[in-house]
């Protein structure tokens, strides 16, 4: 619980209490590839050389990789001295552009055909790289009937290098990479008896969308309710398409909410994740997705977890955008 | 006695009995007023798997940590926080009523509470 010292390729760096082991290896100028230093992108993945690491590093890592002692380098505070080395380098699969449709003035649909088969559970994410190697997080948006269509919910921030490119520059036709899929936010069909409670914001409805279309296929036979949030009306999309489907599907309910302004007819008034937690007060027992801004998730997730939810029950991807820094 | 005999950590059922108590006991610290501010730490997942060794501990189970751990880990607490005896007994109580939610037996009850009484001047660095 005092300093311990990492070991990175035969050089030992001291890591202080309270400092993770991404920190205290970027302190020492080792470059690391990391983004959002909260165990969300898993880009920091490293693989510990001499035993188990810390459990809670490998928070939201497959068994497989968890077996071979991957862990994240942002969410390590060793307990003891640790050898470790880089995780050999991510698995990219070659895809082709083949669809790109707005959903929304900030929202981009891109659809990719990739060349390989993919095998992903609906509401896991990807790494997306393009040829000079510049690498984001999207949501897989589809369910797992599509071997090798993948599709996603582009937001473009103002300045943002990969959205701003993806919005304008990317065409059908063009090739881009994508990793192996990752991430623990996803549909379990062992389950179909119980409750599914679905909060987005802006973007976050991608995975989501993509679990709900795949929980309708396997036949989910219980009641599955879908908040999805933005400030303002401009800001939803598939407000049209999710009320159709929540017409053929008695158990699927949706609710398109704003937290500005004035909500018009059919639309909630008030922030996604208030608006969901105050209509469903007793959670116990249910499943709960939680996807878009990481204010919001972390938010949610504790109440929800107040509200009865079991924290194993809880899953979420906060849509952290990477700092400015990264590269 | 015979060496047979069940560790208390055993009798109360071992890491199953932890982890049934993990999500009651955290709930009750989270809702609790006078304590809450302690732990608004956001993420929840390393705060739970620190409660999981809370009450590993506290029921007797396989840990490595010492009385000086004990004081390291809350020192900051202490220093900035003000922790004292009040802030201590609220989490006994917590505790106890985690363990009664759990239809445990009284006389288990009271050697967890006893570990984790133990460990009160380390815990508030007197
Ligand atoms: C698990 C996960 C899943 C995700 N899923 C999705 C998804 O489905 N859809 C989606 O749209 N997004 C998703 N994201 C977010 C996504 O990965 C990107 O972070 C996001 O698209 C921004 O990337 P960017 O390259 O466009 O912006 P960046 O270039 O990384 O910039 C981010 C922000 O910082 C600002 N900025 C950049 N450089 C500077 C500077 N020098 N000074 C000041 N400000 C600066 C930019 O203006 C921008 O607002 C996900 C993230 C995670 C972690
Ligand atoms: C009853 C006796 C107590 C015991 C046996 C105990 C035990 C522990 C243990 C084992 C840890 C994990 C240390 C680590 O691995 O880093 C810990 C951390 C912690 N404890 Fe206690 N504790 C006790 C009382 C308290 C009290 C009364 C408070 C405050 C109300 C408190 C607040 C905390 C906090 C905030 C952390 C750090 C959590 C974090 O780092 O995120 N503890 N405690
Ligand atoms: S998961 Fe560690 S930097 Fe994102």
């Amino acid at each position: 619980m005092s300093t311990t010292t990492i070991t990175f390729e035969d050089r030992p760096v001291a890591c202080q209490t309270g400092e993770s082991v991404l920190d205290a290896l970027l302190r020492e100028h080792i470059d690391i590839p990391h983004g959002c230093k909260q165990g969300a992108c898993q880009s920091c993945m490293m693989k510990s050389l001499d035993g188990a690491p810390p459990p809670e590093a490998q928070n939201g890592l497959k068994d497989v990789l968890r077996h071979q002692n991957h862990f994240l380098a942002c969410l390590c505070y060793p307990q003891r001295d640790m050898r470790v080395g880089r995780h050999t380098s991510q698995q990219f699969n070659r895809a082709t552009v083949i669809g790109k449709q707005p959903l929304n003035s900030e929202t981009l649909l891109l659809t990719l055909h990739c060349h390989g088969v993919m095998d992903f559970h609906a509401g896991q994410f990807v790494h997306l790289k393009r040829a000079d190697g510049l690498s984001r997080s999207y949501s897989i948006a589809n369910s797992r009937r599509h071997a090798h269509r993948l599709s996603f919910h582009i937001r473009r921030l103002p300045g943002g290098r990969f959205s701003e490119w993806a919005h304008g520059e990317l065409n059908v036709g063009d090739d881009i990479e994508v990793s192996d899929p990752q991430g623990l936010c996803y549909y379990l069909p062992d389950d179909k008896e119980r409750n599914m409670l679905l909060i987005g914001t802006g973007s976050g409805l991608a995975p989501l969308a993509g679990i709900i279309e795949e929980a309708l296929h396997q036949g989910h036979s219980s009641e599955i309710h879908l908040y999805h949030g933005s400030r303002e009306v401009d800001g939803l999309y598939w407000v049209d398409e999710m009320r159709e489907l929540a017409q053929r599907h008695a158990h699927f309910h949706y609710t398109p909410c704003i937290s500005r302004g004035n909500a018009p007819q059919g639309i909630a008034q008030g922030r996604a994740n208030d608006v969901a937690l105050a209509a469903i007060p007793q959670l116990k027992d249910w499943r709960l997705y939680l996807c878009g801004h990481p204010d919001m998730v972390n938010q949610s997730k504790r109440q929800a977890f107040m509200q009865g939810a079991r924290l194993q029950d809880i899953h979420s991807d906060a849509f952290h955008v990477a700092s400015s820094t990264q590269e | 006695m015979t060496e047979n005999t069940p560790s208390l950590y055993e009798q109360l059922g071992g890491e199953a009995a932890v982890n049934a108590a993990v999500d009651i006991f955290y709930r009750k610290v989270l809702a609790d007023y006078r304590i809450n501010r302690f732990f608004n730490n956001t993420d929840m997942e390393r705060q739970a798997a620190k409660q999981k060794a809370f009450l590993t501990m506290a029921f007797g189970g396989p840990n490595n940590y010492t009385g000086t751990d004990m004081r390291t880990a809350h020192a900051h607490l202490v220093e900035k926080f003000g922790l004292d005896d009040s802030h201590f007994d609220a989490v006994m109580e917590h505790l106890t009523a985690t363990l009664k939610e759990l239809n445990a037996p009284q006389n288990l009850i009271d050697q967890v509470a006893a570990i984790a009484e133990s460990t009160r001047d380390d815990v508030l660095n007197r």
